[in-house]
Parts: C-alpha cells; structure tokens; sequence
C-alpha cells in the first residue's frame, strides 16, 4: 500500500496538472453537436482549446462567457445569456455544456439559477439541454473535472426508467475515464460487439475526436454520443465503469434507473483483461470468441519476449491518479520497479498503486526523484520532455496533452491487443536506449580493485529489498 | 506607479498606431479591440498576450500568480529558440488552491520568488498577475518590491490579467511593465554607432538567425532584442541604441514610441518577411544609424549586401515559376503580412486570389491595391464556414494561414501552410523566403492530394446498390412498426449514411471531395426524418460505430 503524500512547495515548477474546467469540457466533448461553455474570461476558453487542438490535431469546438472585469464585477448572468443565446442562434448545437473556472467561482456565480432564468426568458431554448458542472480551477484537477460533468450529464440527461419495459438484455452503458484515448473506445467497441453487446459510452470521444473528415465546417462536435441516446441509458442491462474516477457517475446511473454497475480500475494487462472478457462472456451469455483467444496468447508471447527488457526497470511516471495506477500496476506485473510516482490530485486508487510513496506534485518533482533513485524509464505526458532530456533516460509519452508527437488519439493500451502494443513499444524504446547510449565499450567492466563507485552499491541494495 | 485602468488608458492612446490615428475620439476611448462577444469570442486573453511578448526572455523565470489553469494549461507551447539558458521553459506557477483564495495568496507568491531564487538564481523573475489574485486584491507590486529588496534581484510585476482584455491588450501592457521597470536600468560595456534594438521579435522557430548574420556582415550590433533570444540585462540597457525596429507591427508599438520620447531613439515599422520589405528594412536601418552618426559608407555597403542576396533570392524562386504557373494561392492572415508576403509570391508565379485584411490598417489595403491591382480580394472577416467553401468549391489550391485556421483547409482536401507563430520552418529574410517556396511546392504537389479527393470505390458500388431500396425505406418509415420488425441490419447502415443531413455521414460514404455524389443524402430532409425514426427504435452496433 502507498503512502501518498503532497508536496509543500509554494511555486509549483513543471506543472504535471491541468485544470478542471478543461477536464469538464473534454467530456462534453463526447456528445454529438455539442458546444462545450466555459464560463469564465476567454483565456481559460483559448488556453483549453489551444491545448486540445495541439493533442489531437483537429478543429475542437469551445466557447467562453467572455467575462470582463466589469462583467466580473456584476455577475455573470448577462454574460451567460448572451453566450447561449449567441451559440443557440449562431451554431444550433443539440446541447450546451457550461463549466465554471477560477473567476466566476470566485465570484460566487449561481449558475443554475441563471441557467432557470434564461429559460423563463426564452422559451425557444426550452428544447435544449443545458448540461451545468460546477468545476474551480483552484480545486481538483482536469480527471476531476471530467469524472463531475459525467455525474452530471447522468443526472441531467438520462431519462427516469419506465417500469413497465424490460430491459434490453444486449445494451451495455460503458463510462471511459478520461485517461482512454479514442483508439481505446474503438477497441473496447469492437470488444463489446464481438460479444453481441450494445455499448453505449458516455461520453464518446471516439465519435468526435478520432480524426475523421466531416462532409462540412461543423462548428460543433461533429459526433459522439446523441442526447436521444443518453437518455435512453437507463434501460441497459449493465453499465461498466472503467477508472475509479467514473465511481460516482455508475453509482448515480445505478440509483437514477437501477443498472447494476461493474467497475474496472483498468485494462491494461494479462489479469485485467482476463477478468475483462470473462465479465462480457458471462452477461453476454456467449463463450469467448475465438479471436480473443489468439490476442490473449500474441500478448502472453509478447509478454515473454519482453520481459527481459522490462523486468528490472526502474520506472519514473507522472500521471493524473487512474492513468498512473493503470500504466504502473501493468509494468509492475512486466517485472518493472515503480521507483517514483508523482499525481496530480488525491484519489482514493493512490493508495493501490504498487510503490512505496506517491507525491502530489509537479514535474521537477518527478524529475529530482528520478534523479535521486535512479531511475531509468520515464512516462509522462509531452511536458515531461524537457526532465527527459536532461535525465537522459528513456521516455514514453503517455495521456494528455501529447503534442509534440502524432496520433495521440490513436494510442491504443486497452485488451489483450492494445496491451501487446504497448509491449512492444515500451521493450522497444528500451532497446534504442541501450544501443545509443549504453553500448559496452573496453571499461564499461573495470576490475574491481580499480573503482568500486561505477557499480553504486545503493542500486544493488534496493533491488535486493524489493525482492526480498 | 500608475494604476492598471490609467496604464489601459494611456495604451488606447497610442499615437504611433496608423490605425488609432485614423479613428474619431470616441471610438480611441474604446480601445484598440472588438468588444468581446460571449459566446462568439476567439483568441486569447491579455495574460496570454503578455506572456507572449515577454516569454521568449531566455534569462528570466517567469512566474505566473494564479489557479494551475493559467499556467498548467498553456504552457510550454511556443517555439521561441535561445541561444543560451533554457529557464524560459521551465514553468513557475504559484497554482493558488482554494486556500488561498480564502485567505489571499501574497504570502505564497513571496514564498515562491523565495524558492525560485534558492533554486535557480535567475537574472530576473517577471510575475504575472492573473484574474483570480487581482479579484481577491494580491497586490503583486507590493509584493514584488518587497521580494527584490529582500533577495537583491530583479522581481518585476506584469500587471496584465486576463479579463482587462485581449491577448493585443496584453502584448502592450507586458511592453508597459518593461517601460516601468526594466528599460534604462542598467548601461551597456560599450556602445557603437551601430547599435540597434529589436523590438515585437520573438525568434520564433530561430528564425530571426537566417537575418542576423546580414546585420554582423554589416558590423550592426543588435543591443537588445525585445524579446527573442532576449536577455534581461540587455533589454535593461536598451534605452542606449542609436535606433529600433518594430517588427510585429502593432504588439509592441507602445514600447518603440515611448523609448522615442523618452530616450529620443527613432524607429521605423518594417517586416522581414519578403524579398522587397527585407532590402527596406536594411536600408532604413542603415539610412537611421547614418542619420545618428554612422559614417555614412554604411549605406554602400548596405546597397551592395542587398544586391547580393536579391540576386540570390530571385535566381532561387526562378525555378519554381513553372511550377507555380497558374496555381492559386489564398493568403488569410493579419496586418504586415497580408502584403509583405504578397510580392514574393507573385514573383515566383504565384496567383493571390484573396488576403486577409481583418487586421490591416488603410495603409496596408492601399499596399495590397497597389500590389495586386484594384480588384484585389480582400477579406474582411471570413467565417471558417465560408472559407471552407470556398476551398471545396475549388476556388484556390493552397491556403496559407494561421495554425487556428489549418483544419478548414485540410479536412477540405486542400494543401495549407502555417505562416504565423506556431509553425515549426523559419521564413524570415531571403533564404526563408525561398524555404517557403520549397515548402509551397511541397505542399502542393504532394501526392495525398489526388488520392484523398477520390472516393472509395466500393462506396459508390454499395451507394448504387442501396439507391434501388430507397422506396422501399419509405415504405417502411411510414409504418413504423412493420419497419422495425423488418429492418435488417443492411438497411439500418444506410439509414446512417443519410442520417440527419448533416453531411458527414455522406462524406464518410463518398469520400471528402465529392460533393455530387453526396448531395441526394444530404438534401433529402424527407429520407432523414424516415430514416431517424427507425433509428430510435434500433441501435445496432454497427450505426454507432460508424458514428
């Protein structure tokens, strides 16, 4: 069990977190013709969107109240009205996602009961969906942000079961933390069907953020999950939650219409998958297909040819709680040693992280304690690029943002397939590195009698503790 | 020390902008920028701008007073280049929790300039306030002077957050806190009659180094650089050059005239961006010096660089004309360099058929006239929608534009080229001009362009196929329950293709270019409807899949 532990710097140097808001409008994302809403100046709206655009490569739809300081001063009612009005008429989105940030929390803004005067005073918006998060820049952290707006969303849009019709035994409501990549949730939709299910994920990036060519200038999402089907959530035989930050919005599905949830904490990895497909064979009342039997025995083979790669690493990682827990505890069954981890906010799965000692902090925190332990492979998102090159180790971007790389939304770590891959990624970067810059040369091996500090006793030491 | 509101005024006032001075009394006391539209706003906030301007100082840890959104959201994110330090890209933030917000976050910031001064010894720490600290009332000049009489360093506060305004508000009250606190408070070892500032450069993707090596040639000292490749100290004895080039016309237009009434230092607009305006701008940097005492065999030797690389240059793009004979270029960008760029690529064969002039002053549309005669297209303010169509309609074959504006023209099939800050080549000067060049043929000629504006061919087997059902779909959709017990999966995947009109699902059939083949989905609303009806009843797999 890890102690987890926040680090007592006032200046936060590197950051490895993003905010909230952003978190929230990342969810709203993944409904179809929808207009993500900060509320809030615009820079928090251009700084997300700018962040967003350079990750995936694609146009993101994104929108701001626009506060002023005057605005600021008065309340934000106007600014709100203003915004939905402007978005209502100018974009016809299908529904509206408003996130609140640092100033208008600050300020103490009542959104909801804005949101109620607005209709009073519009009847025309009566048939849109105005989804509110409460989501301060000055708490919590972006996974945060997504895990509230998915609540909410539930809360706001899925509609009350009737009684009277049966469930549909082949539906599956599927909850993706917001640490799986659209390439995941194509993964997991193939998954689902193979079995004969019908997966609903909320929210589906994968609909809108996959990099698909739109037939025209869309100024809203241009896919993902439709209100219509969000509200007819309620009547699938299961909901699976995947990351311990989707808790809270599978326990609200399960009160609201009574689903009965499942969680995974991750899948990625032999066990967890194997848990996985036997979860779907058993609901779906079919045995397991044969194509998953052949990807189960392609990554236990990819599991041995790599381990002699992997197996002994000492692994430095910076991620937001359930990427950090999910990446960790797979290269902990790879034989990896997780010698430094460092999180962006507190969560209970912190503690269920297989090292000693998790740090909230930042990325020069990662970076010394990388440092200090020796690490030699780190994994982070892009902003860990800089610690990379002056730590000279090995380096595998991972999560969000990743913009100085293509294909981030592609990335596949989930089922036996996506685990394979990032087998082979890991074992390959490893490889590089050992040829560049570890090759053996006439003294990579002095006698004993001429240094002993080129062998560094510590190393030894430690390895031999966590063995024992 | 004047206060934020004052500082805004004096900025608005500006008598150095063409633009400002053309504008009657009352719109000046509005300001330079569009009033901000919620709910239709682009662009960043004055934060944004002012740590745009300053960042690329090298030298300088910059730490920004706020909640982890304003820094942890953004930053690491352009591609200034430096010489020496690497300290611009770290990233300090004081990532104020809710703590603070309560009981205020001044003690934290002093902490925090404690911190970064034990750990990294900077030559100067710039803090930048931010919207949630100025609403509580941190006063970070307070603090700021506090912090430098106590650690014996230069803590300067950038008073710019983000909801007084636009990233260009920004841009000017960044050069403001420089004017305060910087400028004239240090001297240089020696001075020359050549020295000169540099002023709205930000050395972005290097590319001011294809031009400094014709200044050193010319014995031209750059003094200081505000801000590429920028180091504290120099922008401190910056108020010693003999004269100064504004280059990004309108972000820093406040620091060159006041550092002309102040210090007397002349300054010229100019761009190198373009063979013609790179020879002008050399010429009036040395046409200055000489005016302030250079000997004036400067000129001479400026003359004959010139010549000397224009021949260069010219030669160079003369083997793209007849590459470019006949291809059409739309040019959507802002200010200089709606028309700095404009000779370059007409020479090189090029056709303009449109350029942005959003952000020009009357001055540059006159240029652009001049340039490219009277019937000159010039775009006020395009929607993406229309540039979009524009695009599909075929009406250019490439677009260079900002990174913002990138995805219209490639989802439309089109070759597009970043010529604004995010871009990852260097176009500056005469060689970058011809690097652009290369890059225009690149683009255009890349073979992607022909295989992605043809559609898949089974689509069009299968849209043949599907057309014969098309009655039989309405069949069904009238009667909705025999259309649910009898639709097959087979139907289902074509009611998709046609799903709400909205025409991604016809392009996700028919491939992104063909508009013809598409039209019968996304025109026909009656189909839609139908076909949403049977959708609701059934969620096959196979409709979300594709979705």
């Amino acid at each position: 069990m890890a102690i987890v532990t926040a680090s007592k710097k006032a200046c936060s140097v590197n950051p490895l977190k993003m905010s909230q808001p952003i978190g929230g409008s990342f969810a709203f994302m993944g409904l179809r013709g929808a207009m993500p809403l900060l509320h809030g100046p615009q820079g928090c709206a251009s700084f997300g969107l700018t962040l967003f655009v350079r990750h995936f490569n694609e146009a993101v739809p994104m929108q701001t109240t626009a506060m002023s300081e005057v605005a600021t001063v008065l309340g934000g009612h106007e600014n709100l009205e203003q915004a939905i009005l402007n978005i209502y008429n100018r974009v016809k989105p299908e529904i509206i996602g408003i996130n609140s940030t640092g100033v208008t929390e600050t300020n103490g803004d009542d959104v909801e009961a804005f949101i109620r005067l607005i209709r009073q005073k519009h009847p025309q918006l009566e048939k849109l969906p105005l989804v509110y998060v409460s989501t301060p820049d000055f708490k919590d952290a972006f996974q945060d942000g997504w895990g509230k707006t998915v609540a909410r969303m539930i809360e706001v849009l899925v509609a009350p079961v009737d009684e009277a019709r049966p469930r549909d035994g082949s539906r599956v409501n599927v909850l993706p933390g917001c640490h799986l990549t659209p390439g995941d949730l194509d993964e997991l939709r193939t998954i689902f069907e193979d079995f004969g299910l019908k997966p609903s994920f909320l929210p589906d990036i994968a609909g809108s953020l996959d990099g698909h060519i739109p037939g025209e200038f869309t100024p809203t999402t241009i896919g993902g999950i439709g209100v219509d089907e969000i509200a007819t959530m309620g009547q699938a035989a299961w909901t699976i939650a995947i990351g311990a930050q989707m808790r809270r919005a599978a326990e609200i599905m399960q009160a609201r219409t009574g689903t009965p949830f499942r969680l995974f904490g991750r899948l990625c990895g032999l066990i967890p998958n194997d848990e996985f497909i036997a979860f779907l064979s058993q609901i779906s009342g079919r045995s397991v297909p044969s194509k998953y039997r052949r990807q189960r025995g392609q990554l236990a083979d990819a599991m041995l040819d790599a381990h002699f790669h992997i197996g002994g690493r000492k692994l430095a990682i910076g991620a937001e709680p359930d990427l950090l827990f999910d990446l960790s505890s797979f290269l902990h069954e790879m034989g990896a040693q997780v010698t430094a981890a460092v999180t962006t906010t507190n969560a209970p799965v912190l503690q269920r992280v297989r090292t000693e000692d998790v740090l909230i902090g930042d990325l020069e925190d990662l970076e010394e304690l990388a440092r200090s332990r020796d690490c030699n492979l780190l994994m982070s998102h892009s902003h860990g690029r800089q610690a990379a090159s002056r730590l000279n180790v090995p380096f595998l971007r991972v999560g969000f943002p990743m913009f100085d790389r293509l294909g981030a939304a592609h990335l596949t770590t989930v089922g036996y397939r996506g685990t394979r891959d990032l087998i082979f990624d890991i074992a390959n970067l490893i490889i590089t590195d050992r040829e560049t810059n570890h090759g053996p040369t006439p003294d990579t091996w002095p006698s004993s009698a001429v240094t002993c500090r080129s062998i560094r006793p510590s190393r030894i030491e430690q390895g031999e503790k966590k063995h024992g | 020390m004047t206060s934020l509101p004052t500082t805004i005024q004096d900025v608005f006032h500006e008598p150095g902008c063409a633009r400002n001075a053309s504008k009657s009394n009352v719109e000046r006391k509005n300001g330079c920028t569009k009033q901000l539209k919620p709910g239709g706003a682009a662009g960043g906030c004055a934060f944004d701008g002012a740590k745009v301007a300053l960042q690329p100082f090298t030298d300088v840890a910059h730490l920004v007073h706020g909640p982890i959104a304003c820094e942890g959201n953004s930053w690491d994110n352009r591609g200034s280049a430096s010489s020496g330090s690497d300290l611009w890209r770290r990233s300090f933030t004081t990532d104020m929790s809710e703590t603070d917000v309560v009981f205020g976050g001044e003690k934290r910031l002093y902490r925090a300039v404690k911190e970064i001064t034990e750990k990294y010894d900077p030559q100067a720490i710039f803090v930048y306030q931010t919207c949630v600290p100025a609403m509580i009332g941190d006063d970070i000049d307070m603090v700021c002077k506090a912090a430098s009489a106590k650690f014996g360093k230069p803590v300067i506060p950038i008073n710019a957050p983000g909801f007084v305004g636009s990233k260009n508000l920004g841009n000017k009250l960044a050069g403001e806190a420089l004017l305060e606190h910087v400028i004239g408070t240090g001297e240089p070892d020696y001075t020359t009659p050549y020295d000169i500032n540099i002023i709205g450069e930000y050395n972005l993707s290097g590319e001011f180094w294809q031009v400094k090596p014709l200044l050193d040639e010319l014995g031209i000292r750059i003094l200081s650089c505000i801000s590429g490749d920028g180091k504290y100290r120099e922008v401190a004895y910056s108020h010693r050059a003999k004269a100064a080039m504004m280059v990004c016309s309108k972000a820093m237009i406040n620091v060159a005239s006041k550092m002309k009434q102040r210090y007397g230092i002349p300054f010229f607009e100019g761009s190198f961006y373009g063979i013609e305006d790179s020879s002008d701008s050399l010429r009036q940097i040395a046409r200055m010096l000489i005016e302030r005492g250079a000997p004036a065999e400067l000129m001479e030797r400026t003359q004959a660089l010139i010549a000397r690389e224009e021949t260069k240059a010219w030669t160079a793009i003369e083997r793209f004309k007849p590459r470019f004979a006949g291809k059409r270029v739309v040019l959507i960008t802002g200010g200089v360099k709606s028309w700095s760029m404009v000779a370059a690529l007409q020479e090189a064969g090029l056709e303009i058929v449109g350029t942005s002039v959003k952000k020009s002053t009357e001055k540059d549309k006159e240029r652009i006239k001049e340039l490219m005669g009277q019937h000159a297209h010039m775009i006020e303010d395009m929607s993406p929608r229309e540039i979009y169509k524009m695009l599909k309609d075929a009406k250019a074959d490439i677009m260079l534009s900002g990174g913002k504006s990138q995805f219209v023209a490639l989802k439309a099939a089109t070759p597009w080229l970043d010529i604004n800050q995010e871009r990852c080549h260097a176009y500056m000067g005469y060689i970058g001009i011809v690097k652009l060049m290369e890059e225009i043929e690149k683009a255009l000629y890349n073979p992607i362009w022909d295989q992605l504006r043809q559609a898949a061919p089974w689509d069009e087997f299968e849209w043949k196929r599907q057309a014969k059902t098309v009655a039989q779909m309405h069949a069904q959709a009238a009667d909705p329950v025999r259309g649910t017990n009898t639709n097959g999966v087979k139907t289902i995947s074509f009611s998709n293709q046609s799903e709400a009109g909205d025409g991604e699902s016809a392009i996700a059939a028919h491939g992104p270019n063909l508009v013809e083949p598409a039209k019968p989905c996304t025109n026909s609303t009656a189909r839609c409807l139908a076909c949403k009806d049977i959708r609701s009843g059934l969620q096959p797999p196979a409709l979300q899949a594709a979705e």
